[in-house]
């Protein structure tokens, strides 16, 4: 510590030049993770917050499009219910439709049909739980958007109309759009494109998206659809399905994973020319009987020091920025988990971009101390 | 003279490279230097003074015969546990000083504090640098001294650790021949007021006055000069 201390404070201005490219990087991870987080929420926030373990679709259904092409019916659901693992299941439908509202708000809306009573109802902060006909519950970010609980919703094209009868408490998105829970009768006439006092085609009635299972602990999804002649995935899998969320999210891995193997090469390469440096200092250091353990373990040091100051900086920087673009119709949000896991990342492939060059420390000869090669 | 004592090299020979290549850097050399003794060797370029001092300095292990400091065996000992006896027991003054440049001339002397795990029994930084006469400098960086200060802080380093055996490499190398009389003279002063046996390798005939004996050395064989 004695001597990577001082020499930090020596080599302040190289250090520093050093320590921003750093910090840059940490802010631009900060901020690709606060948006990978807000593209997630965006995504399949509606999803997430469904108490399911699987879907189970239509024989041979996409994944990519699974939500819009598949139509299973009551019969799936029965074979599914008897399936040994399965503690519940129950039909669930998803149509994306454009509305408007009686305040002339134009919104888009995610329709989850749902039973109400069954598992998939949702738990209500404001309002009513969903019961009535023609009642819907919406995503909190749908008030954001400009909805109020007692609104009418008018359905385009078909013309159905729906009241807002609750809220949720958090965000429920599908697909960047808001979710709206509402009875799965109403919803079967909304698929089938029924308006208001149109008859229902008769299988219309039997009919949903997928097969929603909530399972207890092992459950053989082969077996399941095999019985049932339905093609599952599990509920991690199915954010897959919602529209953009693969691409979306692989783009921003991706360009995460580059900027964390920039970070470990840029370090690496300055540590490297240090390293080179300070050679003549070593050796002399060497000669005067200093460990190995001593010098390599004051590199390490002088490393983590600049490796924490500068992706603490950096981490606040993105932190605050962050708040500023969170107003914003972006979808970001920053989540300390997410975030600190960046951080943490961006230390350890530091360190190992900054021991590579470090251990040539060990390899200083003493002898070249003595003499006038220099 | 108790041979327990000082530096004693007996026989030693060091063969550099290998094959067609290998030359004998020291050929047979035997070299006595009590407490309190400044001996100087001379000598031209590339006759083996630098390997007598690697070989002296626990650097460098001797290929026959056997180099003691103060009736300990360097051959026998692990690299491990030469850096360790360098560290406790041998001081080096280098060309130009070969200071750290981020340390103060002070800090220079409490580094050394600093690389030993039990850090008792060194000398006080600071009345050591003012027994070299560099108080006034100490706050300075090696980049802001001359090399005359950078030497004066230099062998206040190697004695630091209070070391049996001094080896200094060149030590006027860089200096003009009023700073090269005053250093040496330091030397020698701090030689005799240390007891430290002390090996000074050089090129200057001019500084040879001060030293208690002088040796020659050509082609790896040590004669009295």
């Amino acid at each position: 510590m004695f001597l990577a201390l001082r020499e930090l404070r020596f080599a302040r201005w190289r250090f520093t030049l050093m320590g921003s490219v750093v910090a840059l990087i940490a802010v631009l991870v900060v901020l690709l993770s606060g948006l990978s987080s807000g593209l997630v929420n965006d995504g399949v926030s509606g999803l997430q917050r469904l108490p399911v373990t699987a879907f189970a679709f239509d024989d041979g259904t996409k994944l990519d499009a699974a939500f819009s092409r598949s139509v299973v019916d009551r019969e799936q659901l029965d074979q599914w219910r008897r399936q040994p693992g399965v503690r519940d299941a129950t039909l669930f439908g998803n149509l994306l439709v454009n509305a408007r509202s009686s305040r002339d708000v134009p919104i888009d809306l995610a329709m989850f049909g749902v039973e109400p009573g069954s598992f998939l109802s949702p738990p209500v902060a404001e309002g009513a739980a969903l019961g009535r006909p023609d009642g819907i519950v919406v995503s909190r970010t749908a008030l954001d958007a400009g909805l109020r609980v007692g609104d009418t919703v008018v359905i385009d094209r078909i013309g159905a109309r729906f009241t807002v009868i609750g809220a949720t408490a958090d965000q429920r998105t599908y697909g960047h759009v808001d979710v709206a829970y509402v009875p799965l009768a109403a919803w079967q006439r909304l698929h089938q494109g029924a308006g208001p006092g149109e008859a229902l085609r008769g299988s219309a009635s039997a009919e949903a998206t997928a097969v929603a299972i909530q399972a207890d602990g092992d459950l053989d999804l082969a077996a399941g659809d095999a019985a049932a002649g339905t093609t599952s995935f599990d509920r991690i899998e199915a954010y897959g399905a919602s529209p953009g969320y693969t691409a979306e999210t692989s783009t921003l891995q991706l360009i995460q994973a580059f900027l964390y193997a920039i970070s470990a090469l840029v370090v690496g390469a300055f540590f490297t020319v240090w390293t080179i440096n300070r050679r003549a200092e070593l050796a002399v250091l060497r000669a005067m009987g200093a460990a190995r353990s001593y010098l390599l373990r004051d590199g390490l040091v002088q490393a983590l020091v600049v490796l924490g100051a500068s992706i603490g900086a950096g981490i606040v920087v993105g932190v605050g920025l962050g708040g500023l673009i969170r107003g914003s119709a972006v979808p970001f949000a920053i989540e300390a988990p997410a975030v600190l896991t960046a951080g943490v990342l961006l230390v350890v492939l530091g360190l190992a971009g900054a021991a590579v060059a470090i251990v040539r420390i060990a390899a200083v000869d003493p002898l070249t101390a003595l003499g006038a090669q220099r | 003279m108790n041979d327990r004592t000082g530096l004693t090299l007996s026989g030693v020979t060091v063969r550099l490279g290998d094959g067609d290549t290998m030359v004998t850097a020291l050929d047979e050399v035997d070299l006595t230097v009590a407490p309190g003794e400044l001996v100087a060797v001379v000598g031209p370029s590339g006759a083996g003074k630098s390997t007598l001092l690697a070989v002296s300095g626990a650097l460098t292990v001797p290929d026959q015969g056997t180099a003691t400091v103060d009736g300990h065996d360097l051959a026998g000992m692990t690299v491990r546990q030469r850096a360790a006896y360098r560290r406790d027991h041998i001081g080096f003054v280098f060309q130009s000083g070969n200071l750290i440049p981020a340390l103060t001339a002070l800090e220079q002397l409490r580094l050394v504090a600093e690389l030993s795990p039990h850090r008792a029994g060194g000398r006080n930084p600071a009345e050591l640098l003012a027994d070299v006469g560099m108080t006034h400098r100490a706050g300075r960086r090696p980049h802001q001294l001359s090399g005359g200060e950078r030497q004066r802080v230099g062998i206040a380093r190697a004695l630091m650790g209070r070391p049996k055996l001094l080896l200094v490499d060149e030590p006027t190398a860089a200096l003009d021949r009023a700073r090269s009389h005053e250093v040496v003279q330091l030397l020698a002063r701090e030689t005799k007021e240390a007891g430290v046996a002390t090996v000074m390798v050089t090129h200057d005939h001019d500084v040879l006055e001060h030293c208690d004996r002088v040796t020659e050395m050509i082609d790896g064989r040590l004669s009295a000069g």
